[in-house]
């Protein structure tokens, strides 16, 4: 198992009374694209926000890179250089420019020199799309453009796994292919993506390994072309329906 | 139903023809006006039964009607009542605005120290370099004032005329300049001071009127200087122990046909009390103006460090009520409450007047100390409002790059709600400009004692009160002007 970037075995984790997570096992290997997918309420966003450190777990196993995570979810020293995050509504820190957006942890927490730091933001900008809108705030900035600034923050600690919440629900067709691509050129330079996303298409056509998450657990896991097309469980197709019911 | 009306409105004024009302300040005391312990409607006093002389006299009831002693000129003259009595000074800018009686007391301005000064004070002029205090609008407070630059000592002004006493007994004060009759009453209650024997000053006690009135002050004068012939005066001021060889002397001048007796009998009085004529307003308002200026920058000065103690004390508390535990949350919430649920200027009178035992904080210190902490619990209270405003994604986006929580508060949490918390920081600073007059009552002199003083020398509030909104409004208008400014910069989209 050490040639996997992401390890988590069993994990359990509890709101109140309600149990969200039921043993949930997932691995993600070195430059793999894994999509995470379910039903509303399944536990897909918990699931990345425990391996964030984000919740704490009440049993199982998270090991990133060689890192077993505490399940309290006390803040690790050296987490943030093994995961990164990109929320949903991308939380950019709305006082500060989108170049300042991406240099600030380098800076206040790395301890790199400010002028690298701001060199590097300036490059992952520019390799993201983005680097014409470096001063812009966050409040100006398109939903699209937001997400590639948020995308450059998380990986200005260069960490090995990038855990991204729903990335496609914002953008549209046109932009989620743009953003496909996007997610290629990292794992080809060796990054691991774990990704929770509702869009079948997008699996399809650039996850290279999709799980099915249904009432805490995983019920379903393999190829994506395989899974999405000949499911076998129930939660998957119901998954399949709602989405081509739905208004898109 | 008509008649009935007309007959309810004969009757009311009927009962107003019957009744003399009368303002005094019951605050100020025996042996003028003070409040019967066993029935505090009631009021006793040398002034009580001079009134009560004189509503007899005109066959008409008494009537008290409680009122400020420093704005009892401003009441009679509005008709709140018909005189005003209650060791009322004589002096020519009330005569200059007000229909005056005849004197009906003489006083000496005299000087009280602590039995171990009473060698080393015996005059102004010994006090140099030294605190002493008056109340405030007397003639005392003028010669003091007066005395500030000529004698160099330093005056202080207070709102009563208890705490003058009391505080040179403690030592905040080493000399108290007021009338005899207080001066004596004060050295019955708080022993170890010493009255020096010369006088200050004379002046005399007056009944005030409004100009309107010219009848009234006709059968005033009339019955005063009746009751100084048959002796009915001298019985009451012997009643209340007042009497003294200096009143013979005073009634006979007033019976030999004197309305005033301004301008005579001053011994050495510091220059302030024998302007027979009241200087025209222009040139009061000339004179006064500097010592206006220097109570505003009183007021700014003050309102600045009481500000800055506030944002600095509200910030800590802010900060412990929303990373704290629960025991130092719920800590902090009672002493919040606490603090805005109780009124400022009782919190001000502990600080100064109740703590004096405990640690003697001189008047700067302790208005600070009052000001500023009334205000860090309600600044707290909008920095925790803000600092919750700013969304938790946020906050959780730093922790996954590794930030502790002091540093999201430092980098991301505290600018974005400063941002917030400015507008409301704002309204409070100009709020507590307007509220730092408060602490006058702890003998600060502020720009709204100033003030204050100035008007009761001027006799109108006129003058005196729009060059004071105008000094407030000239501190508070940049301000809000420069908040609103940053405001629009930080929220308005550039793009």
């Amino acid at each position: 198992m050490s040639a996997k970037v992401l390890n988590v075995e069993g994990l359990r984790l509890s709101r109140g009374k309600r149990e969200i997570l039921r043993g949930v096992d997932v691995s993600v290997g070195a430059s793999e694209l894994v999509a995470l997918m379910g039903l509303s309420g399944s536990g897909k966003t918990t699931v990345l926000r425990a391996i964030a450190g984000l919740d704490p777990f009440s049993a199982g196993r998270i090991e990133v890179d060689g890192l077993a995570l505490n399940p309290n979810a006390t803040l690790h020293s050296e987490l943030h250089r093994k995961v990164g995050m990109v929320f949903q509504f991308h939380c950019l820190w709305e006082h500060l420019t989108a170049a300042e957006n991406v240099w600030l942890a380098p800076v206040h927490v790395y301890g790199t020199a400010p002028t690298d730091a701001r060199a590097r933001a300036r490059e992952l900008l520019a390799d993201l799309g983005v680097a014409h809108r470096e001063s812009a705030l966050p409040r100006e900035l398109s939903g699209g453009e937001a997400q590639r600034v948020a995308i450059a923050r998380a990986l200005a600690a260069d960490p090995k796994l990038l855990l991204m919440d729903e990335p496609t629900a914002s953008l549209d067709p046109a932009r989620r292919g743009e953003l496909g691509e996007t997610m290629r050129t990292l794992t080809a330079k060796g990054r691991s993506l774990l990704v929770t996303c509702h869009d079948d298409d997008f699996v399809r056509n650039f996850a290279t390994r999709v799980l099915v998450l249904a009432e805490g657990q995983v019920v379903e896991e393999g190829d994506p072309r395989t899974v999405l097309t000949t499911s076998k469980h129930e939660a998957t197709r119901r998954l399949l329906d709602v989405r081509s019911a739905g208004p898109s | 139903m008509c008649a009935l009306l007309v007959l309810a409105g004969c009757a009311a004024r009927v009962f107003a023809g019957g009744v003399l009302r009368w303002g005094g300040d019951a605050e100020g005391g025996a042996p003028y006006v003070e409040a019967d312990a066993n029935d505090p409607t009631k009021v006793r006093g040398f002034d009580v039964e001079i009134a009560e002389m004189l509503a007899k006299a005109m066959g008409r009831t008494p009537q008290f009607v409680q009122a400020a002693f420093a704005s009892l000129d401003q009441s009679v003259k509005r008709g709140d009542f018909d005189l005003a009595l209650s060791g009322v000074e004589d002096s020519a800018a009330k005569r200059a605005e007000l229909a005056v009686s005849v004197p009906y007391y003489e006083f000496r301005e005299v000087l009280t120290v602590r039995e171990a000064d009473r060698e080393r004070f015996g005059t102004l002029k010994d006090l140099a370099g030294h605190k002493v205090a008056t109340l405030s609008g007397t003639t005392a407070w003028e010669i003091l004032s007066a005395a500030q630059s000529e004698h160099h000592i330093e005056a202080v002004s207070y709102d009563d005329d208890m705490h003058p006493y009391s505080d040179l007994a403690n030592g905040r004060v080493d000399a108290v300049l007021l009338d005899n009759v207080i001066a004596d009453r004060s050295m019955r209650r708080q022993p170890g001071l010493f009255t020096q024997p010369g006088a200050v000053a004379v002046g005399h006690y007056v009944i005030l009127m409004s100009k309107e009135q010219g009848a009234l002050q006709k059968s005033v004068n009339a019955e005063l200087r009746a009751a100084m012939a048959d002796g009915r005066l001298e019985t009451i001021f012997r009643k209340w122990k007042v009497w003294n060889d200096d009143q013979p002397a005073m009634h006979k001048r007033v019976l030999a046909g004197a309305d005033s007796l301004l301008g005579e009998a001053q011994p050495d009085a510091a220059g302030a009390t024998n302007a027979t004529n009241a200087p025209p307003v222009w040139t009061l308002t000339i004179r006064y103006l500097p010592s206006l200026l220097r109570a505003a920058v009183i007021t700014l000065v003050l309102s600045c460090v009481a500000m800055l103690l506030a944002v600095s004390v509200g910030f800590a508390i802010a900060i412990g009520r929303v990373y704290g535990g629960p025991a130092l949350r719920s800590l902090l919430t009672v002493v919040v409450e606490v603090t805005r649920g109780t009124p400022v200027l009782l919190q001000l009178f502990v600080i100064y007047y109740g703590l004096a035992a405990v640690v003697r904080l001189p008047p700067f210190v302790a208005a600070l100390v009052g000001l500023g902490f009334n205000y860090a619990a309600y600044e707290s209270e909008i920095y925790r409002a803000a600092l919750e405003a700013v969304p938790r994604g946020q906050l959780e986006a730093a922790r996954t790059l590794g930030f502790t929580i002091w540093k999201t508060l430092r980098l991301i949490r505290g600018p974005q709600a400063f941002r917030y918390a400015l507008a409301p920081m704002t309204n409070d600073f100009v709020a507590l400009l307007k509220d730092s007059s408060l602490v006058s009552v702890l003998t600060v002199v502020e720009l709204t004692k100033q003030t204050q003083i100035f008007a009761t020398n001027l006799g109108t509030w006129a003058i005196p009160g729009a060059l004071c909104a105008a000094m407030y409004l000239a501190m508070s208008w940049p301000l809000a002007r420069l908040a609103g400014r940053l405001e629009t910069k930080w929220k308005a989209p550039t793009a």
